[in-house]
Protein backbone atom coordinates (compact mmCIF):
# COMPACT_ATOMS: atom_id res chain seq x y z
CA UNK A 1 0.00 0.00 0.00
CA UNK A 2 2.47 2.35 0.98
CA UNK A 3 4.57 1.49 -1.92
CA UNK A 4 1.46 2.48 -4.09
CA UNK A 5 1.27 5.54 -2.66
CA UNK A 6 5.04 6.61 -2.82
CA UNK A 7 4.47 5.60 -6.29
CA UNK A 8 1.57 8.32 -6.52
CA UNK A 9 3.12 10.77 -5.22
CA UNK A 10 6.37 10.48 -7.40
CA UNK A 11 4.38 10.82 -10.74
CA UNK A 12 2.14 13.81 -9.03
CA UNK A 13 5.49 15.68 -8.36
CA UNK A 14 6.70 14.58 -11.86
CA UNK A 15 3.41 16.11 -13.50
CA UNK A 16 4.16 18.87 -11.17
CA UNK A 17 0.64 19.94 -11.66
CA UNK A 18 -2.15 19.30 -8.70
CA UNK A 19 -4.99 20.10 -11.84
CA UNK A 20 -4.12 17.38 -14.18
CA UNK A 21 -2.74 14.85 -10.81
CA UNK A 22 -2.78 15.70 -7.07
CA UNK A 23 -0.74 13.65 -4.76
CA UNK A 24 -1.81 11.15 -2.32
CA UNK A 25 -1.40 13.81 0.47
CA UNK A 26 -3.74 16.60 -1.43
CA UNK A 27 -6.29 14.10 -2.07
CA UNK A 28 -6.33 13.25 1.48
CA UNK A 29 -6.30 16.56 2.73
CA UNK A 30 -8.88 17.72 0.38
CA UNK A 31 -11.17 14.83 1.88
CA UNK A 32 -10.55 15.22 5.71
CA UNK A 33 -12.11 18.97 4.56
CA UNK A 34 -14.76 17.58 2.79
CA UNK A 35 -15.71 15.40 5.97
CA UNK A 36 -15.64 17.98 7.84
CA UNK A 37 -18.62 19.25 5.91
CA UNK A 38 -22.28 18.66 6.66
CA UNK A 39 -22.94 18.00 2.55
CA UNK A 40 -20.59 15.66 2.33
CA UNK A 41 -22.41 13.09 4.83
CA UNK A 42 -25.15 14.21 3.23
CA UNK A 43 -24.93 13.04 -0.12
CA UNK A 44 -23.04 9.86 1.70
CA UNK A 45 -26.12 8.86 3.30
CA UNK A 46 -28.18 9.72 -0.12
CA UNK A 47 -26.27 7.33 -2.50
CA UNK A 48 -25.72 4.71 0.28
CA UNK A 49 -29.51 5.04 0.71
CA UNK A 50 -30.18 4.25 -2.97
CA UNK A 51 -27.19 1.62 -3.98
CA UNK A 52 -27.43 -0.41 -0.69
CA UNK A 53 -31.17 -0.08 -1.18
CA UNK A 54 -30.70 -1.63 -4.86
CA UNK A 55 -28.70 -4.06 -3.16
CA UNK A 56 -30.75 -5.67 -0.67
CA UNK A 57 -33.94 -5.48 -2.55
CA UNK A 58 -31.96 -7.71 -5.37
CA UNK A 59 -30.82 -10.09 -2.72
CA UNK A 60 -34.39 -10.85 -1.89
CA UNK A 61 -35.54 -10.92 -5.18
CA UNK A 62 -32.49 -13.33 -6.50
CA UNK A 63 -33.22 -15.49 -3.19
CA UNK A 64 -36.56 -15.66 -3.32
CA UNK A 65 -36.18 -16.18 -7.35
CA UNK A 66 -33.44 -18.98 -6.99
CA UNK A 67 -35.81 -20.46 -4.34
CA UNK A 68 -38.86 -20.67 -7.40
CA UNK A 69 -36.38 -22.03 -9.61
CA UNK A 70 -34.96 -24.56 -7.66
CA UNK A 71 -38.42 -25.76 -7.11
CA UNK A 72 -40.35 -25.35 -10.45
CA UNK A 73 -37.96 -25.87 -13.87
CA UNK A 74 -40.68 -23.78 -15.28
CA UNK A 75 -39.72 -20.62 -13.72
CA UNK A 76 -35.73 -21.31 -14.08
CA UNK A 77 -36.29 -21.81 -17.84
CA UNK A 78 -38.62 -18.50 -17.46
CA UNK A 79 -36.33 -16.38 -15.61
CA UNK A 80 -32.86 -17.80 -17.84
CA UNK A 81 -33.55 -14.83 -20.76
CA UNK A 82 -33.87 -12.17 -18.33
CA UNK A 83 -30.97 -12.66 -16.69
CA UNK A 84 -28.90 -13.20 -18.82
CA UNK A 85 -29.75 -9.91 -20.85
CA UNK A 86 -29.60 -8.48 -17.70
CA UNK A 87 -25.65 -9.75 -17.32
CA UNK A 88 -25.05 -8.77 -20.86
CA UNK A 89 -26.37 -5.70 -21.51
CA UNK A 90 -23.68 -2.72 -20.83
CA UNK A 91 -24.21 -0.69 -17.89
CA UNK A 92 -24.18 2.61 -19.68
CA UNK A 93 -27.02 1.36 -21.53
CA UNK A 94 -29.22 0.36 -18.89
CA UNK A 95 -28.37 3.96 -17.40
CA UNK A 96 -29.45 5.73 -20.57
CA UNK A 97 -32.49 3.36 -21.01
CA UNK A 98 -33.57 3.86 -17.97
CA UNK A 99 -33.32 7.63 -17.62
CA UNK A 100 -35.74 7.68 -20.39
CA UNK A 101 -38.73 6.41 -17.72
CA UNK A 102 -37.23 6.63 -14.50
CA UNK A 103 -36.32 9.90 -12.61
CA UNK A 104 -32.74 10.44 -11.90
CA UNK A 105 -33.20 10.02 -8.12
CA UNK A 106 -34.36 6.47 -8.40
CA UNK A 107 -31.78 6.02 -10.69
CA UNK A 108 -29.19 4.41 -8.32
CA UNK A 109 -31.58 2.01 -7.30
CA UNK A 110 -32.58 0.31 -10.29
CA UNK A 111 -29.23 0.37 -11.39
CA UNK A 112 -27.66 -1.09 -8.56
CA UNK A 113 -30.91 -3.94 -8.47
CA UNK A 114 -29.98 -4.62 -11.85
CA UNK A 115 -26.16 -5.31 -11.40
CA UNK A 116 -26.72 -7.36 -7.86
CA UNK A 117 -29.89 -9.53 -9.40
CA UNK A 118 -28.09 -11.95 -11.56
CA UNK A 119 -25.34 -12.36 -9.30
CA UNK A 120 -27.82 -13.52 -6.42
CA UNK A 121 -29.48 -15.37 -8.31
CA UNK A 122 -27.36 -17.19 -10.38
CA UNK A 123 -25.18 -18.22 -7.53
CA UNK A 124 -28.24 -19.29 -4.93
CA UNK A 125 -29.28 -21.39 -7.70
CA UNK A 126 -26.00 -23.18 -8.34
CA UNK A 127 -25.92 -23.52 -4.61
CA UNK A 128 -29.29 -25.19 -4.05
CA UNK A 129 -28.60 -27.15 -7.13
CA UNK A 130 -25.75 -28.52 -4.88
CA UNK A 131 -28.01 -29.64 -2.10
CA UNK A 132 -27.41 -33.38 -1.48
CA UNK A 133 -29.88 -35.87 -2.82
CA UNK A 134 -29.20 -38.44 -0.53
CA UNK A 135 -30.09 -36.12 2.41
CA UNK A 136 -33.22 -35.01 0.62
CA UNK A 137 -34.09 -38.50 -0.03
CA UNK A 138 -33.35 -39.22 3.94
CA UNK A 139 -35.47 -36.18 4.82
CA UNK A 140 -38.14 -37.70 2.94
CA UNK A 141 -38.48 -40.78 4.60
CA UNK A 142 -37.87 -39.49 8.08
CA UNK A 143 -41.22 -36.92 6.79
CA UNK A 144 -39.33 -34.17 7.99
CA UNK A 145 -40.63 -30.54 7.35
CA UNK A 146 -39.85 -28.78 4.20
CA UNK A 147 -39.01 -25.82 6.81
CA UNK A 148 -36.71 -28.21 8.67
CA UNK A 149 -35.40 -29.33 5.50
CA UNK A 150 -34.53 -25.69 4.41
CA UNK A 151 -32.43 -25.10 7.30
CA UNK A 152 -30.41 -27.54 7.62
CA UNK A 153 -29.60 -28.99 4.27
CA UNK A 154 -30.35 -26.10 2.12
CA UNK A 155 -29.09 -23.55 3.81
CA UNK A 156 -25.68 -24.73 4.97
CA UNK A 157 -25.15 -25.27 1.31
CA UNK A 158 -26.24 -22.83 -0.64
CA UNK A 159 -24.38 -19.55 2.00
CA UNK A 160 -21.48 -19.80 1.27
CA UNK A 161 -22.59 -19.66 -2.61
CA UNK A 162 -24.90 -16.20 -1.41
CA UNK A 163 -21.92 -14.80 0.56
CA UNK A 164 -19.71 -14.73 -2.41
CA UNK A 165 -22.24 -13.41 -5.03
CA UNK A 166 -22.49 -10.35 -1.94
CA UNK A 167 -19.05 -10.26 -1.50
CA UNK A 168 -18.63 -9.63 -5.80
CA UNK A 169 -21.67 -7.86 -6.53
CA UNK A 170 -21.12 -5.19 -3.62
CA UNK A 171 -18.06 -3.88 -5.24
CA UNK A 172 -20.18 -3.85 -8.39
CA UNK A 173 -23.30 -1.99 -7.18
CA UNK A 174 -21.17 0.66 -6.02
CA UNK A 175 -19.59 1.43 -9.35
CA UNK A 176 -22.24 1.38 -11.31
CA UNK A 177 -24.63 3.06 -8.73
CA UNK A 178 -22.36 5.80 -8.77
CA UNK A 179 -21.79 5.57 -13.00
CA UNK A 180 -25.53 6.49 -12.77
CA UNK A 181 -25.51 9.19 -10.58
CA UNK A 182 -23.12 11.05 -12.79
CA UNK A 183 -25.18 10.33 -15.83
CA UNK A 184 -28.35 11.05 -14.01
CA UNK A 185 -27.17 13.99 -11.62
CA UNK A 186 -29.81 13.06 -9.11
CA UNK A 187 -29.46 16.21 -6.82
CA UNK A 188 -27.14 15.71 -4.04
CA UNK A 189 -25.82 12.56 -4.47
CA UNK A 190 -21.80 11.57 -4.37
CA UNK A 191 -22.21 10.84 -8.10
CA UNK A 192 -23.44 14.81 -9.01
CA UNK A 193 -20.53 15.89 -6.24
CA UNK A 194 -17.78 13.86 -8.44
CA UNK A 195 -19.11 15.41 -11.78
CA UNK A 196 -18.74 18.98 -10.31
CA UNK A 197 -15.88 18.74 -9.01
CA UNK A 198 -14.82 17.72 -12.41
CA UNK A 199 -16.63 20.12 -14.32
CA UNK A 200 -14.79 23.04 -12.33
CA UNK A 201 -10.91 20.97 -12.49
CA UNK A 202 -11.18 20.68 -8.65
CA UNK A 203 -9.01 17.75 -9.15
CA UNK A 204 -7.92 16.85 -5.36
CA UNK A 205 -12.00 17.11 -5.01
CA UNK A 206 -12.56 14.58 -7.36
CA UNK A 207 -9.89 12.91 -5.73
CA UNK A 208 -11.20 12.36 -2.21
CA UNK A 209 -14.97 11.54 -3.62
CA UNK A 210 -13.51 8.66 -5.33
CA UNK A 211 -11.71 7.90 -2.55
CA UNK A 212 -15.06 8.46 -0.20
CA UNK A 213 -16.59 5.66 -2.49
CA UNK A 214 -13.83 3.11 -2.21
CA UNK A 215 -14.05 3.73 1.62
CA UNK A 216 -17.84 3.16 1.56
CA UNK A 217 -18.00 0.35 -0.70
CA UNK A 218 -14.86 -1.30 1.43
CA UNK A 219 -17.38 -0.78 4.35
CA UNK A 220 -20.30 -1.64 4.03
CA UNK A 221 -19.19 -4.96 2.56
CA UNK A 222 -17.51 -5.15 5.62
CA UNK A 223 -20.34 -4.70 7.79
CA UNK A 224 -22.62 -7.35 5.13
CA UNK A 225 -20.03 -10.16 5.15
CA UNK A 226 -19.37 -9.91 8.64
CA UNK A 227 -23.09 -9.49 9.90
CA UNK A 228 -23.38 -12.62 7.44
CA UNK A 229 -20.92 -14.37 8.68
CA UNK A 230 -22.29 -13.80 12.66
CA UNK A 231 -25.88 -15.18 10.86
CA UNK A 232 -24.56 -18.28 9.28
CA UNK A 233 -22.03 -19.38 12.11
CA UNK A 234 -25.31 -19.18 14.87
CA UNK A 235 -27.11 -21.24 12.04
CA UNK A 236 -25.00 -24.26 12.00
CA UNK A 237 -27.30 -27.05 13.74
CA UNK A 238 -30.33 -28.85 13.01
CA UNK B 1 -45.54 -56.48 6.34
CA UNK B 2 -45.97 -58.68 3.45
CA UNK B 3 -43.33 -58.83 0.43
CA UNK B 4 -45.92 -60.15 -2.68
CA UNK B 5 -43.80 -61.54 -5.66
CA UNK B 6 -41.29 -58.58 -6.29
CA UNK B 7 -39.41 -58.33 -9.24
CA UNK B 8 -36.70 -55.63 -10.02
CA UNK B 9 -34.07 -55.20 -12.89
CA UNK B 10 -31.33 -52.12 -14.13
CA UNK B 11 -31.48 -53.18 -17.47
CA UNK B 12 -30.22 -56.46 -18.31
CA UNK B 13 -29.57 -57.01 -14.88
CA UNK B 14 -32.23 -58.78 -12.76
CA UNK B 15 -31.51 -58.04 -8.65
CA UNK B 16 -35.02 -59.32 -7.81
CA UNK B 17 -36.65 -62.80 -8.65
CA UNK B 18 -40.41 -63.30 -7.88
CA UNK B 19 -39.17 -62.90 -4.35
CA UNK B 20 -42.35 -63.25 -1.46
CA UNK B 21 -42.11 -63.04 2.37
CA UNK B 22 -43.69 -61.75 5.29
CA UNK B 23 -42.26 -60.15 8.19
CA UNK B 24 -44.52 -59.83 11.27
CA UNK B 25 -43.85 -57.44 14.10
CA UNK B 26 -40.35 -58.45 15.24
CA UNK B 27 -36.58 -58.79 13.55
CA UNK B 28 -36.76 -60.11 10.31
CA UNK B 29 -32.90 -60.38 8.99
CA UNK B 30 -32.59 -60.27 5.24
CA UNK B 31 -29.32 -62.55 4.15
CA UNK B 32 -27.12 -62.04 0.84
CA UNK B 33 -24.21 -61.77 -0.52
CA UNK B 34 -22.76 -58.72 -1.36
CA UNK B 35 -24.91 -57.03 -4.32
CA UNK B 36 -27.63 -59.79 -4.09
CA UNK B 37 -30.28 -57.12 -3.86
CA UNK B 38 -30.70 -56.01 0.12
CA UNK B 39 -30.17 -52.81 -0.27
CA UNK B 40 -32.76 -52.70 -3.78
CA UNK B 41 -35.49 -54.34 -1.93
CA UNK B 42 -34.86 -51.78 1.52
CA UNK B 43 -35.49 -49.06 -0.96
CA UNK B 44 -38.36 -50.45 -2.73
CA UNK B 45 -39.93 -51.01 0.79
CA UNK B 46 -38.55 -47.45 1.61
CA UNK B 47 -40.61 -46.30 -1.35
CA UNK B 48 -37.52 -44.71 -2.93
CA UNK B 49 -37.64 -46.78 -5.97
CA UNK B 50 -40.69 -48.65 -7.97
CA UNK B 51 -40.44 -52.17 -8.32
CA UNK B 52 -41.04 -53.86 -11.79
CA UNK B 53 -44.07 -56.14 -10.99
CA UNK B 54 -45.15 -57.13 -7.72
CA UNK B 55 -45.79 -55.14 -4.42
CA UNK B 56 -45.43 -54.62 -0.61
CA UNK B 57 -48.31 -54.91 1.75
CA UNK B 58 -48.87 -53.56 4.88
CA UNK B 59 -46.74 -50.08 5.00
CA UNK B 60 -49.50 -47.74 4.09
CA UNK B 61 -49.62 -44.93 5.76
CA UNK B 62 -47.10 -46.52 8.17
CA UNK B 63 -44.13 -44.46 9.71
CA UNK B 64 -40.75 -45.83 8.94
CA UNK B 65 -37.27 -44.88 10.11
CA UNK B 66 -34.17 -45.89 8.46
CA UNK B 67 -30.24 -46.49 8.72
CA UNK B 68 -29.42 -46.32 5.08
CA UNK B 69 -26.41 -47.41 3.17
CA UNK B 70 -24.65 -44.51 3.42
CA UNK B 71 -24.65 -42.54 7.12
CA UNK B 72 -26.72 -39.73 4.94
CA UNK B 73 -25.78 -37.44 8.37
CA UNK B 74 -25.88 -33.71 8.69
CA UNK B 75 -22.12 -33.26 8.32
CA UNK B 76 -22.06 -30.18 9.59
CA UNK B 77 -24.35 -30.49 12.87
CA UNK B 78 -23.35 -32.32 16.34
CA UNK B 79 -25.10 -35.79 16.50
CA UNK B 80 -28.07 -34.04 19.41
CA UNK B 81 -28.81 -32.11 15.98
CA UNK B 82 -28.89 -35.21 13.60
CA UNK B 83 -31.14 -36.98 16.10
CA UNK B 84 -33.65 -33.90 16.53
CA UNK B 85 -33.58 -33.12 12.87
CA UNK B 86 -35.98 -35.97 12.16
CA UNK B 87 -37.78 -35.54 15.71
CA UNK B 88 -37.57 -32.09 16.90
CA UNK B 89 -37.90 -30.89 20.50
CA UNK B 90 -36.59 -34.19 21.99
CA UNK B 91 -33.39 -33.34 23.29
CA UNK B 92 -33.69 -35.11 26.26
CA UNK B 93 -34.87 -38.46 24.73
CA UNK B 94 -31.77 -37.97 21.87
CA UNK B 95 -29.32 -37.26 24.55
CA UNK B 96 -30.55 -40.41 26.21
CA UNK B 97 -29.95 -42.27 23.32
CA UNK B 98 -26.90 -40.89 22.27
CA UNK B 99 -25.35 -42.00 26.01
CA UNK B 100 -27.03 -45.61 25.40
CA UNK B 101 -24.55 -45.81 22.01
CA UNK B 102 -21.88 -44.42 23.96
CA UNK B 103 -21.76 -41.47 21.59
CA UNK B 104 -20.24 -37.90 22.65
CA UNK B 105 -23.16 -35.11 23.71
CA UNK B 106 -20.54 -32.04 23.05
CA UNK B 107 -21.08 -29.53 20.19
CA UNK B 108 -18.44 -31.60 17.73
CA UNK B 109 -19.86 -31.38 14.08
CA UNK B 110 -20.26 -35.25 12.93
CA UNK B 111 -18.01 -34.87 10.30
CA UNK B 112 -14.97 -34.78 12.76
CA UNK B 113 -16.49 -38.62 14.22
CA UNK B 114 -14.90 -42.05 13.47
CA UNK B 115 -16.72 -44.21 10.30
CA UNK B 116 -18.32 -46.38 13.10
CA UNK B 117 -19.26 -43.58 15.46
CA UNK B 118 -21.38 -41.80 12.64
CA UNK B 119 -22.73 -45.81 11.82
CA UNK B 120 -24.04 -45.01 15.65
CA UNK B 121 -25.46 -41.78 14.85
CA UNK B 122 -27.43 -42.99 12.04
CA UNK B 123 -28.72 -46.09 14.23
CA UNK B 124 -29.84 -43.61 16.55
CA UNK B 125 -31.18 -41.24 14.35
CA UNK B 126 -33.64 -43.91 13.12
CA UNK B 127 -34.25 -45.38 16.66
CA UNK B 128 -35.10 -41.83 17.86
CA UNK B 129 -37.79 -41.07 14.53
CA UNK B 130 -41.62 -42.02 15.11
CA UNK B 131 -41.95 -44.71 13.18
CA UNK B 132 -44.05 -48.11 13.15
CA UNK B 133 -41.36 -50.08 11.24
CA UNK B 134 -37.29 -49.93 11.32
CA UNK B 135 -35.68 -50.40 7.94
CA UNK B 136 -31.74 -51.23 8.77
CA UNK B 137 -29.15 -51.86 5.64
CA UNK B 138 -26.15 -52.99 7.10
CA UNK B 139 -26.44 -50.98 10.15
CA UNK B 140 -23.62 -52.45 12.43
CA UNK B 141 -20.83 -51.76 9.58
CA UNK B 142 -17.61 -50.60 11.09
CA UNK B 143 -18.19 -51.14 15.17
CA UNK B 144 -15.99 -52.54 17.18
CA UNK B 145 -17.35 -55.84 19.76
CA UNK B 146 -18.06 -53.10 22.36
CA UNK B 147 -20.26 -51.11 20.53
CA UNK B 148 -21.72 -53.63 18.21
CA UNK B 149 -23.04 -55.17 21.41
CA UNK B 150 -24.10 -52.12 22.81
CA UNK B 151 -26.44 -50.98 19.52
CA UNK B 152 -28.09 -54.79 19.18
CA UNK B 153 -29.48 -54.23 23.21
CA UNK B 154 -30.42 -50.41 22.34
CA UNK B 155 -32.20 -51.90 19.15
CA UNK B 156 -33.75 -55.42 20.84
CA UNK B 157 -35.40 -52.84 23.44
CA UNK B 158 -36.71 -49.85 21.11
CA UNK B 159 -37.50 -52.15 18.27
CA UNK B 160 -40.03 -54.04 20.57
CA UNK B 161 -43.16 -54.52 18.83
CA UNK B 162 -41.89 -53.17 15.33
CA UNK B 163 -41.88 -54.63 12.61
CA UNK B 164 -37.64 -54.38 11.87
CA UNK B 165 -36.12 -55.40 8.36
CA UNK B 166 -32.09 -55.78 8.70
CA UNK B 167 -29.98 -55.99 5.58
CA UNK B 168 -27.21 -58.16 7.14
CA UNK B 169 -24.11 -60.53 5.32
CA UNK B 170 -23.24 -61.29 8.82
CA UNK B 171 -25.49 -64.67 9.95
CA UNK B 172 -24.66 -63.69 13.58
CA UNK B 173 -26.50 -60.66 13.59
CA UNK B 174 -29.63 -62.63 12.94
CA UNK B 175 -28.85 -65.15 15.68
CA UNK B 176 -28.21 -62.69 18.31
CA UNK B 177 -31.19 -60.56 17.64
CA UNK B 178 -33.60 -63.85 17.45
CA UNK B 179 -34.56 -62.70 14.27
CA UNK B 180 -36.12 -64.52 11.50
CA UNK B 181 -34.20 -65.47 8.32
CA UNK B 182 -34.93 -64.19 4.78
CA UNK B 183 -32.54 -65.38 2.36
CA UNK B 184 -32.29 -64.01 -0.52
CA UNK B 185 -31.91 -66.16 -3.52
CA UNK B 186 -28.66 -66.09 -5.82
CA UNK B 187 -29.23 -65.13 -9.53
Amino acid sequence: MFFWLAVWQGFALLVGEELLLPGPIDAAWSLVLLMGSVSFWQAAGYSAARILGGFFLAAAAGVLCAACGCAFRAVRELLQPLVDVMKAVPVASFILLALMCVPSRKLPLLISFLIVFPTVYGNVLEGSGHAEAQLLEMARVFRVPPARQIRSIYLPQVMPYFRSACSLSLGLCWKAGVAAEIIGLPAGSVGERLYTAKIYFETPELFAWTAAVVALSALSERLILGLMDRFSGGMGGA
Amino acid sequence: MDVVHLWKAYGDKLVLRDLSFSAPPGVTCIEAPSGGGKTTLLRIILGLEKADRGRVEGLEGARLAAVFQEDRLLLHAAAIENLTFVRAGEEEAAAELLEELGLPLSGQPVAEFSGGMRRRVALARALLAPSDALVLDEPFTGLDTQSRAACLACLRRRGEGKVVLLASHNPQDARELDARVVRLPAI
